[in-house]
């Protein structure tokens, strides 16, 4: 062990202070630059969660305010209501119909658009425009057409020869009908987001099989759906957490925006509206919300789930 | 140029303390002095007659007063927007207008509403219309903006087709009776034509259950809407009509709108407020008259208010502009414009109300017509808290039935009685 160097040599200046902060500067930085989102996330997110659970689990009235603590009871009431089973059915066929078609139809639109056509630019960003136009703007034209007597749909019917269809009063017309409202909106979007995926697969792959022979539609399924698989994930998370929340399709679909006289097209989301603000119990509303938030992670699980899989699978077999 | 640490440092330091200080100054709200400019909200619904030359009428007196009107759909649109926005706290217009419907169950928060009693509107309105809208501790919330006493409004030409006599006196003696004969009339058109008589089994039940003194609910507050006889009977006989003589189209929706125009229906129950929404519907149709006449008798449907929320920043200011709106001399105009029948009393002797006529409807004298059909009201429906969710719960039981034909009569009165129980 060295002992005191000569007092003739300079004396070491204490620098721990400073090497302590640069230390807590490399640590705790980045952990400060992701904060902000994360507080606003606890601000805006957390804290409505955790307060919508404490509201469910009391007597809440719109004006009136909190009441008794009444423990489950709300969330027994509602899992009772037949509202609640027909809400998660409607909601549950309406996503189905939506989603699935809205993927399938993003990506040939994106396999479209990726070609060599002329004017790409101005393609591309018409794919856009349903998505700028309001929902509610849309919901209304949309609904006016699907009328049951006078509407547009209807007399095209008619003249064809075929009968009218009850897109208001029947369910699965009307979920087909919302459901097309949707696909209007989103597919335009969904299909840029796979465009630019596509975009990113090297074209090589491509260059090698058509050397090799493979028709477009060949190359499109053995290549760039494979490639796409991540943008794929993204694009089923997103649409199930949408889908699984629709509100302003169903609301404007009729005159009331309660749902239809027999529940027809009633979503959870709706039936949550129609508890807090049209019966005035803000209880059983956010026992609801709870409900709709355990049933969309459980979704998200089975997707994940079963896309890891996929996944898995795919890349053991390569 | 680098900027140094500490003038950085500094610039961060002084903005941050500079946008603490300006949120914590927020100007405060301005004293409702005489003329300092303000902005005065009024919200509506459907149609009450308020035209932007009215509006100018008061602005023209009142310069510092600039008035904004939103308009809702429906009644129903209304009184979702009030409930969210009194929950909330604010947002809502410094008027709000409301309806005798839901008025029972916005009373339970009277105190979130102004208090409008003042000498210049003693004895302005009918008494049963001012009590409505006095709570308990006597304060009045409402100005009374209009009734809706009933007439029938029926497509003359569609009834000379059908080889009914057309002409309104001619067509008050046909209906003159209860609602059977009314039915039995229809069944009459209704084999002639082959089409519709009346537009929906909603708007028609509508007007017999508003001849009914407690449908929902007693005095005391018990619910009696699923035992009471009288609405079960309400329910089937309109219903069992429905089948051959309603046009199966929804209450306020686009079928029903088109329907107007397009001779689906030949006949309808028309408060005051509803000639306005059929000469708005059906601009090119010339074929729709009123008949002086109602099955047994007169019927009251609907009838508005307008509140001044306590949440507002200028109290004063629309308290005196609710006021004015519903002074005779304005109502009068609202009346002349859409038909809203006035609910000032001192109009029902005047000149202006009886000698009104209104064009579209053939000049039709309306004033006189509704005066009389006012004068034939024999019951005001005892209207409570939970009156507007029960009725709505009926009128999605009759949709079911008569629009979207998914249940028949029994199926659908059980699950309204399902319905009641969850409230």
């Amino acid at each position: 062990m060295t002992t005191q160097s000569a007092p003739t040599e300079r004396q070491i200046r204490r620098i721990a202070f400073g090497q302590a902060l640069n230390r807590w500067d490399v640590r705790i930085s980045p952990y400060l630059y992701i904060s902000p989102f994360f507080i606003l996330f606890a601000l805006v997110g957390l804290f409505p969660l955790v307060y919508t659970a404490y509201v469910s689990m009391h007597d809440w009235h719109l004006i009136g305010g909190e009441g008794d603590f009444v423990g489950a009871d709300n969330f027994l009431f509602v899992l009772g209501q037949d509202k609640f089973w027909i809400a998660l059915r409607n909601t549950f066929s309406i996503f189905l119909i939506s989603a699935v078609p809205q993927v399938i139809f993003a990506l040939i639109i994106a396999a479209v658009l990726d070609l060599n056509i002329r004017a790409k630019t101005f393609w591309r960003m018409s794919v856009l425009i349903p998505y700028i136009v309001t929902p509610v703007a849309v919901a209304l034209i949309f609904s006016n057409m699907f009328a049951d007597q006078y509407g547009l749909v209807n007399n095209v019917l008619r003249q064809i020869g075929l009968d009218p269809i009850g897109w208001h009063s029947q369910v699965l017309p009307s979920h087909f009908a919302i459901a097309t409202m949707v696909n209007f909106r989103w597919t335009g979007y969904n299909a840029l987001i796979f465009l630019a995926a596509m975009q990113a697969v090297p074209r090589d792959y491509h260059e090698a099989a058509m050397i090799d022979g493979a028709s477009g539609i060949r190359r499109f399924f053995s290549i760039t759906i494979p490639s796409l698989r991540p943008t794929l994930i993204f694009v089923i998370i997103t649409s199930t957490i949408g889908g699984l929340q629709i509100f302003d399709e169903p609301r404007m679909y009729d005159q009331f925006g309660t749902g239809g006289a027999d529940n027809q097209w009633l979503t959870l989301t709706i039936y949550l509206y129609n508890l807090g603000w049209g019966e005035l119990n803000f209880g059983r509303a956010a026992a609801v919300a709870w409900l709709l938030f355990l049933v969309i992670v459980a979704v998200g699980l089975i997707n994940l789930f079963i896309t890891r899989r996929i996944a898995n699978s795919g890349s053991r077999a390569r | 140029m680098r900027i140094s640490r500490r003038t950085a440092a500094t610039a961060v330091a002084g903005a941050a303390v500079f946008a603490v200080v300006a949120t914590g100054c927020a100007p405060s709200a301005p004293a409702d002095d005489d003329n300092s400019p303000i902005t005065l909200t009024i919200a509506t619904f459907n149609d009450f007659g308020y035209s932007d030359e009215l509006f100018a009428e008061y602005t023209a007196d009142h310069p510092n007063v600039k008035i904004v009107h939103n308009k809702a759909a429906t009644s129903n649109d209304a009184r979702a927007n009030f409930f969210t926005k009194l929950g909330a706290g604010s947002g809502l217009a410094d008027i709000e207008a409301i309806e005798i419907d839901w008025l029972a169950e916005l009373m339970q928060y009277s105190d979130k509403l102004t208090d409008l009693n003042s000498d210049s509107v003693e004895g302005r309105w009918l008494d049963w219309k001012t009590e409505a809208a006095t709570d308990a501790e006597g304060r009045l919330v409402g100005y009374g903006t209009d009734i809706g006493p009933e007439a029938i409004c029926y497509r003359s030409d569609l009834f000379e087709e059908a080889g009914l006599p057309s002409e309104p006196a001619e067509v008050e003696k046909l209906l003159t009776g209860d609602w059977q004969n009314y039915y039995d009339v229809g069944q009459q058109y209704y084999e002639a034509t082959g089409n519709a008589w009346f537009d929906t089994a909603g708007g028609t039940y509508q007007g017999v259950i508003n001849q009914v003194q407690n449908a929902y609910e007693e005095e005391d507050g018990t619910i009696i809407a699923t035992t009471n006889p009288e609405v079960k009977e309400a329910f089937t006989s309109v219903l069992e009509a429905s089948e051959n003589l309603s046009a199966h189209v929804g209450q306020w929706g686009d079928d029903w709108t088109a329907g107007q125009a397009n001779g689906a229906y030949a006949t309808m129950l028309c408060p005051g407020w509803m000639l306005g929404q059929i000469s708005g519907n059906a601009p090119d149709i010339s074929g729709w008259k009123i008949a002086n006449v109602f099955p047994n008798g007169g019927g009251n449907w609907g009838g508005s208010y307008l509140t001044v929320p306590a949440q507002g920043a200028h109290a004063e200011a629309a308290k005196e502009f609710a006021d004015w709106l519903t002074a005779p001399e304005q109502q009068i105009k609202a009346f002349n414009k859409t038909g809203n029948f006035p609910s000032q009393e001192a109009l029902y002797e005047s000149e202006d109300l009886l000698s009104a006529t209104n064009e579209y409807f053939g000049n039709a004298e309306t004033g006189k017509i509704f005066v009389d059909r006012a004068k034939a009201v024999t019951v005001t429906p005892y209207k409570s808290v939970k009156y507007f969710p029960i009725n709505d719960a009926l009128q999605k039981a009759l949709t079911r039935v008569d629009v979207d034909k998914t249940q028949n009569i029994e199926e659908s009165w059980a699950q309204f009685v399902k319905d009641v129980e969850a409230l």
